[in-house]
């Protein structure tokens, strides 16, 4: 087991005080291992963009207890009675961030400095010399595959190709931890997916442990091993994304899950089901029609969730398996020899 | 208007014009200059301290705020003969051009700090956050980012700026600050001979162009987000 690199205890923000106090997160506890892909997902005000941000105190906790890289950034310390949060100094904090970097959903490149300059930064801040920042820069351009943009403005890049010069920027002062805040709920699939598959890189690469903020499923399943679930402030489910997967413990995991709203209790507590995820086929495939031919057998679709982007076939479906374990096996296997298919069985909890 | 196309009109008022339009520009740059050193620094301020700013302060906020207000609700001709004592104490004389610029400064630089303000309000509060997560400085967030992000916006702004302070300067040559305006309201006004008034308007007019078609062609060519 490798060792952890974020470590978060009890915390809480709240926003406001007395009756108008809103209660971002309540009770956070988290431990992030390094080198690994963490995801934290949630839907929308679920306080997923707070943690985040606690996490290089660009928000200040309420409470809590805060530690990146083995250095406390916030923690309680007894103030007469009760305990007050205490924070790194603004210098101390100054420097941690340069290791725990950032990306962001609107990208939020410096639109008057061109690709290369927007690289460096970060080593400007960081008082590295301009040649030598110009060099990095140029490298970590090459490494995210925009070597020939390097004179190019922002304005001139498509989102998938900003949030590539993003990730240069972020990479620059050599970071322990890459934050990426809801990074690809701007871009259209094709993008999510080629900067997705960066992030995996580099993460294999850099050893560059990455946190992934997204309100998507299909992002924590691509890319992370772990996974949070955050449901109105609280953290309502964490573990390994397989077992969160098959096995949704919570109301919040599987509306996640299930965004299509399976009614579950309509299925018998026997039954076994399958998820099948598309990811990209042509949508000219009709997988239940062939399977029914083919193999003969007749699966039940319990929900879906599926789309037709550029004619590629993108979601998940949930099948209800015969009763029968053999055409129940043939089923399955029939599914997962198709192209762009993966399925994996889940089990139910009506 | 005959006049106009005579010799002698022209080498009367020719000198006069020479000297009027130096005046102009010289109270019209030099009072910008000083009212960008004292104007810039309160927008910052007022952004900074606002209440999405990077370090809100409430209290010194509306201070600034209600200083700025107060210098910009005196109208300019008002203020310059309230200012007079303090004029005459700082650049030893209440007229002439140097007896103009400092109420020209007094009055342009809160008129400044709110047009700085609002150019730097339009940087996007996500690049600014993107700066501060990197581990930016107060310091370098305003020199680094809010400053270059928006000089194209500035630069806008300066041309505002500059042709509000040279339409202040006419009104300036009211108690005897010299300049195209003072040429102008003599002529037009106190001896009744409007082909004078005229040129010396026309000349301001002119100022007026060449400022604001320069400062917009600058404006227009650094700012990367158009291309």
């Amino acid at each position: 087991m490798s060792d952890s690199i974020i470590q978060i205890e009890h915390l809480t923000k709240t926003f406001g005080t007395g009756p108008n106090a809103v209660h971002a997160l309540e009770d956070i506890s988290l431990d992030i291992r390094q080198g690994e892909i963490f995801g934290i997902i949630g839907l929308s005000g679920a306080g997923k963009s707070t943690l985040v941000r606690c996490m290089n105190l660009l928000e200040r906790p309420t409470s809590g207890s805060i530690t990146v890289g083995g250095q406390r950034l916030a923690w309680m310390e007894p103030d007469g009675d009760s305990e007050k949060l205490v924070t790194v100094s603004e210098k101390e904090l100054r420097l941690a961030r340069r290791d725990i970097t950032m990306i962001f959903q609107s990208f939020n490149l410096l639109m008057q400095r061109t690709c290369l300059k927007n690289v460096c930064f970060p080593m400007e801040l960081a008082g590295i010399s301009g040649a030598q920042a110009r060099k990095r820069a140029g490298e970590l351009l090459e490494l995210v595959g925009l070597g020939d943009k390097a004179n190019a403005y922002p304005s001139q890049l498509s989102g998938g190709q900003k949030q590539r010069v993003a990730i240069a920027r972020a990479l620059a002062t050599d970071p322990k931890v890459l934050l990426c805040d809801e990074a690809t709920s701007a871009l259209d699939p094709t993008t999510t997916a080629s900067i997705l598959s960066l992030l995996k890189d580099l993460n294999e690469k850099l050893g560059v442990t990455v946190v992934v903020i997204t309100h998507q499923m299909s992002v924590i399943e691509e890319i992370c091993s772990r996974v949070a679930i955050l449901d109105g402030g609280v953290m309502a489910e964490q573990g390994n994304v397989q077992d969160i997967f098959s096995n949704p413990s919570t109301d919040a995991a599987r509306r996640l899950v299930y965004p299509g709203g399976v009614r579950v209790e309509q299925v018998p507590a026997s039954s076994r089901a399958v998820r099948i995820s598309f990811n990209g086929g042509t949508v000219y495939q009709p997988l239940i029609a062939s399977l029914a031919i083919d193999c003969g057998v007749k699966v039940n679709i319990l929900g879906a969730d599926t789309r037709n982007i550029n004619g590629h076939a993108f979601g998940t479906m949930l099948l209800s398996l015969p009763e029968d374990p053999n055409d129940a096996a043939k089923a399955l296997s029939y599914i997962r020899a198709q192209p762009n298919v993966t399925a994996e069985e889940v089990e139910y909890h009506g | 208007m005959g006049e106009l196309f005579t010799v002698e009109f022209w080498d009367y008022f020719g000198p006069l014009l020479l000297t009027g339009t130096r005046d102009t520009l010289v109270m019209t740059v030099v009072s910008t200059v000083f009212a960008y050193v004292l104007g810039l620094p309160l927008g910052v301020l007022l952004i900074l301290t606002g209440e999405h700013g990077i370090c809100p302060h409430r209290t010194l906020n509306r201070c600034v705020g209600w200083v700025i207000n107060v210098g910009r609700s005196l109208p300019f001709i008002i203020l310059m003969v309230c200012v007079m004592p303090f004029t005459k104490l700082l650049v030893g004389t209440k007229i002439g051009v140097l007896g103009a610029i400092p109420p020209l400064v007094i009055s342009a630089a809160p008129f400044i700090a709110r047009m700085v303000e609002t150019s730097l309000s339009e940087v996007d509060a996500g690049v600014v956050e993107a700066a501060q997560s990197m581990g930016a400085s107060t310091f370098q967030l305003v020199w680094k980012v809010y400053l270059p992000e928006a000089l194209p916006s500035l630069i806008l702004g300066g041309s505002i700026s500059i042709i509000t302070i040279l339409a202040y300067t006419a009104i300036a040559g009211a108690i005897g600050a010299g300049g195209l305006g003072d040429l102008a309201i003599r002529y037009g006004y106190q001896r009744r001979e409007p082909a004078k008034m005229w040129v010396a308007t026309i000349l301001l007019i002119v100022l007026v162009q060449v400022v604001q078609t320069v400062f917009s062609r600058v404006s227009n060519r650094i700012d990367k987000r158009l291309k």
